[in-house]
């Protein structure tokens, strides 16, 4: 083999160009994570990290389990589709520990307002007042029942407030 | 127990496999949920935004959003028939506290001025724009349908915050990293809908399963006028807006 007698400047061209890639084949097996690729160009692992976090608001239908009298006065009123935490706000951790983490009552006359307070901008087919014309400040809960809004059932406010 | 040899390796090699599982510090996965049974998206009815500002307090609350951003806002708009092109638009707070009424003489004025309240969030968009742009593969739309943000990849570069048509994305002031509305992957992988819809006291949010046949948006689609926001974009956007005025940007 006369025609490779002067290539060994080859072979070691060869041998580093070969010692290079499997360094780079080590290296990159090392760093990336072995979820990478498994969907796509990311890491398939971090779809399942941003399902595990912490869930706040438990959601009505666990409200539901207990508070059953509340959910069938509201079925009949007008704030049947409100749901719990739309007024009570996150609830998980009430949920979690019934007995220990009680949720706080809220001022109806705030809480009312956010929704039923008059706005320009508020789509006509929704009810809403000027509160301070309205009721001059007194909770809404003095006359109207907030899991069953209408006049009528004003003693039932009074019951539930207790 | 009758412990033979088969069932000892069997058990050894289940045991292996469980404890790989455990030093990768992987965590639990929802149980049941298939990620090909369901392609996510959003239905908002705009003729139903109050401007009560929940979904903005619910999903604050929910994914723990840093003071002064915003996954979810709503916007309201003023348009004078005169200029359809040139609406008038405040965002207060993101609109978290509700929208004062415009003191008289504020804003756009006249008998022929409307005003309406348009919520938004995170289109995620089919093809989207950020995840195109991410140079680590940082963020990306899963199987089923939903743009996330891997945060221990993400180098905070700021590129899908730009390329983002609909201005869904911010840095996160402390971390440093991209963050947005996940469609609270947490909550509609388990079963729940979204804290945002969950919170909407008027059902103008409704999270929506176009993979699911019995989801009721197929009917509302089929019934009502429906579009996106840019459509001339091309995002694939799948937060679908009924009864939008063609001002809204």
């Amino acid at each position: 083999m006369n025609r490779f007698k002067d290539a060994e400047h080859l072979v070691r061209v060869a041998a580093v160009f070969l010692v290079g890639v499997t360094l780079f084949l080590c290296f990159r097996a090392w760093f990336v994570p072995k979820s990478f690729g498994e969907y796509g160009h990311y890491r398939g692992d971090s779809i399942a990290e941003v399902a595990a976090l912490p869930i706040v608001h438990a959601g009505h239908e666990t409200c539901e389990v207990c508070h059953q009298d509340v959910f069938e006065l509201k079925k009949a009123g007008k704030h049947a589709g409100v749901n719990c935490e739309a007024c009570h706000g996150p609830q998980a951790k009430h949920a979690d520990d019934p007995g220990s983490v009680k949720p706080v009552l809220p001022d109806t006359a705030v809480l009312c307002a956010r929704c039923h307070e008059a706005n320009s901008a508020k789509p006509k087919w929704f009810p809403a007042v000027v509160t301070a014309e309205h009721s001059q400040g007194l909770p809404c809960n003095t006359c109207h029942t907030p899991h069953s809004p209408h006049i009528g059932d004003a003693p039932a406010a009074k019951e539930e407030k207790k | 127990m009758n412990m033979n040899r088969r069932f000892f390796i069997t058990l050894t090699g289940a045991a292996a496999i469980a404890w790989e599982h455990v030093l990768a510090g992987a965590p639990e996965a929802s149980p049941n949920y298939k990620m090909a049974d369901h392609w996510w998206a959003m239905l908002i009815d705009v003729d139903k935004c109050i401007g009560c500002g929940n979904c903005v307090r619910a999903c604050s609350v929910e994914n723990n959003v840093p003071e002064g951003f915003f996954r979810t806002w709503i916007e309201r708009y003023q348009v004078d028939d005169m200029h359809i092109e040139d609406p008038l638009v405040d965002s207060p707070q993101g609109g978290m506290h509700g929208f004062p009424q415009r003191a008289p003489g504020t804003g756009l004025t006249g008998n022929s001025v409307k005003e309406f309240f348009v919520p938004k969030l995170c289109n995620h968009c089919a093809d989207s724009p950020c995840t195109q742009v991410c140079p680590v593969g940082a963020t990306f739309t899963t199987p089923d349908g939903v743009v996330l943000v891997d945060e221990k990849y993400c180098l905070g570069c700021r590129y899908c915050v730009q390329a983002c048509p609909y201005g869904c994305r911010f840095i996160h002031p402390e971390k440093n990293v991209a963050q947005k509305c996940t469609l609270c992957y947490h909550r509609i992988t388990k079963g729940l809908t979204t804290a945002c819809c969950e919170a909407c006291p008027t059902g103008s949010r409704q999270l929506a399963d176009l993979k699911n046949p019995k989801d009721p948006i197929h009917e509302f689609m089929k019934l009502h006028s429906v579009q996106v926001l840019k459509p001339q974009m091309a995002t694939g956007a799948k937060a679908f807006y009924a009864n939008l005025d063609g001002s809204v940007r």
